[in-house]
């Protein structure tokens, strides 16, 4: 194959291999920002005093990280197709979507993960700013949401950065559930073509990109909120 | 076969990684542009990928080189390219933690060593090795963790490890809940043997050192 071709290939294929780029990105962006949400109860929770709040969250956290995304997502993909109340519910045109699983399982998997960056940040409080809350009169709930949880975004601001470019690169699994993400438009280019290190080379590329810019972008919102100020105690 | 695999893995992992972090702090300037391209490109791209890349993309490399040999058919198995793209991974993350475990230990040591007429890689067999596996422990157990849930991936190129044993019996029997579940469970399993494991260890590489206690 001369470079001519496989320029002229790569031409061919590029709007696909766009579209694949799209479908990653907003798996992860929509996974990434749930997931926070649904973090923040979970991570409070792990952070509670009492044993009884805490379990639950414990547990979830232990499934969610202890097992492989890859399973999780046949766990919900296919796993959930053996049950007939599954199949009967409201939600089955949902969870028979490859693409809505992906997004359910990412997103489930990535609160795992957020939380426990969060409550590792919550911890990372100092206590002295808590008390001197507390002593300035500030309710429980008061000193939580002026005090606590504006540092402890600050003080995990870093470990989220790094917690999206760990699902971008864990997204690449979801293909394996016939979507057509970035791994998906190259297997399936694979296929078509017979060109395997070629297209890999290119998924690579794009994959690097995308860290390199999402690096970039997270250090911008990171002197926004100037995270390093807030960083000497 | 997961846990071999793994096993494996670690082993070429924790080879590129010492190999990476000595070219990392390395004098040489080109030594440090290879352990820096190293690191960050391995680490930019997913680990889905490498095993893809490692089995597939290797195929044309490896009937050439094995025309040389008489055998044009020689391909990667499996298992020799799981453990390629795995170690490799590991290699790059291991890579940041042995070099932050070196710059952590005073070279004073070093010096002493060469002082005492040591050959260099003397003092790095009998000085720097022993310290810096009590500093490098802990990170690298968590690798090890993330690691072992990669392995899953291994199963895409068709090794029969756990999830691909799972996905078998979950075809066959038509009940994937059940199946996908059991492997979960084994998993989980295996993450709080090695936990209790890692525990042990930083625990013997500990003797003698006071813990710093908040």
């Amino acid at each position: 194959m001369t470079w001519a071709e496989r320029w002229e290939m790569i031409v061919r294929w590029a709007p696909m291999l766009w579209d694949g780029t799209l479908v990653t990105l907003q798996l992860v962006g929509i996974a990434v920002v749930v997931g926070l949400f649904f973090a923040i109860p979970l991570g409070l929770g792990r952070a509670s005093r009492h044993w009884y709040i805490r379990a639950l969250p414990y547990s979830y956290i232990f499934f969610f990280r202890g097992t492989p995304l890859l399973l999780q997502l046949f766990l919900v993909y296919y796993g959930l197709s053996q049950f007939q109340v599954v199949r009967d519910s409201a939600l089955w045109p949902y969870l028979r979507e490859p693409y809505w699983c992906a997004l359910i399982t990412m997103t489930l998997h990535t609160a795992a993960y957020i939380a426990e960056i969060l409550r590792g940040a919550i911890q990372a409080v100092p206590p002295g700013e808590v008390e001197a809350a507390r002593a300035l009169g500030m309710s429980r709930r008061q000193a939580l949401w002026h005090i606590i949880l504006p540092r402890a975004v600050r003080i995990g601001m870093p470990a989220y950065g790094n917690e999206v470019i760990l699902m971008l690169k864990a997204s690449a699994v979801v293909y394996t559930v016939t979507l057509l993400d970035i791994m998906g438009v190259v297997r399936t280019l694979n296929a078509r073509t017979y060109q395997y290190e070629m297209f890999f080379l290119i998924a690579g590329l794009i994959y690097l990109v995308i860290t390199l810019v999402f690096t970039q972008l997270f250090k911008l919102v990171e002197r926004w909120l100037k995270v390093d100020a807030s960083r000497n105690r | 076969m997961t846990i071999r695999l793994s096993l494996a893995s670690v082993a070429l992992g924790l080879l590129l990684g010492l190999l990476g972090a000595s070219a990392k702090i390395s004098t040489s300037a080109p030594l440090r542009g290879v352990g820096g391209f190293y690191t960050s490109v391995v680490r930019g791209v997913p680990e889905t990928l490498w095993v893809l890349m490692a089995y597939y993309g290797t195929t044309s490399m490896m009937n050439w080189l094995g025309s040389h040999f008489g055998n044009p058919y020689l391909t990667l198995s499996p298992f020799a390219a799981g453990t390629i793209a795995l170690g490799l991974c590991f290699g790059a993350y291991a890579t940041e933690v042995f070099r932050g475990a070196l710059l952590s230990l005073s070279p004073g040591q070093r010096e002493a060593g060469l002082a005492l007429g040591m050959s260099r890689l003397r003092i790095f067999w009998r000085i720097t090795l022993p310290q810096l596996w009590r500093v490098a422990l802990p990170g690298l157990g968590n690798l090890y963790l993330i690691m072992l849930k990669d392995t899953a991936l291994v199963s895409l190129i068709s090794l029969e490890e756990v999830m691909r044993k799972a996905q078998v019996a979950a075809n066959a029997t038509k009940e994937p809940f059940t199946f996908y579940f059991m492997a979960a469970l084994i998993y989980l399993g295996l993450t709080v043997i090695i936990m209790g494991a890692l525990h042990w260890f930083e625990y013997r590489a500990n003797r003698g050192y006071t813990r710093t206690e908040l």
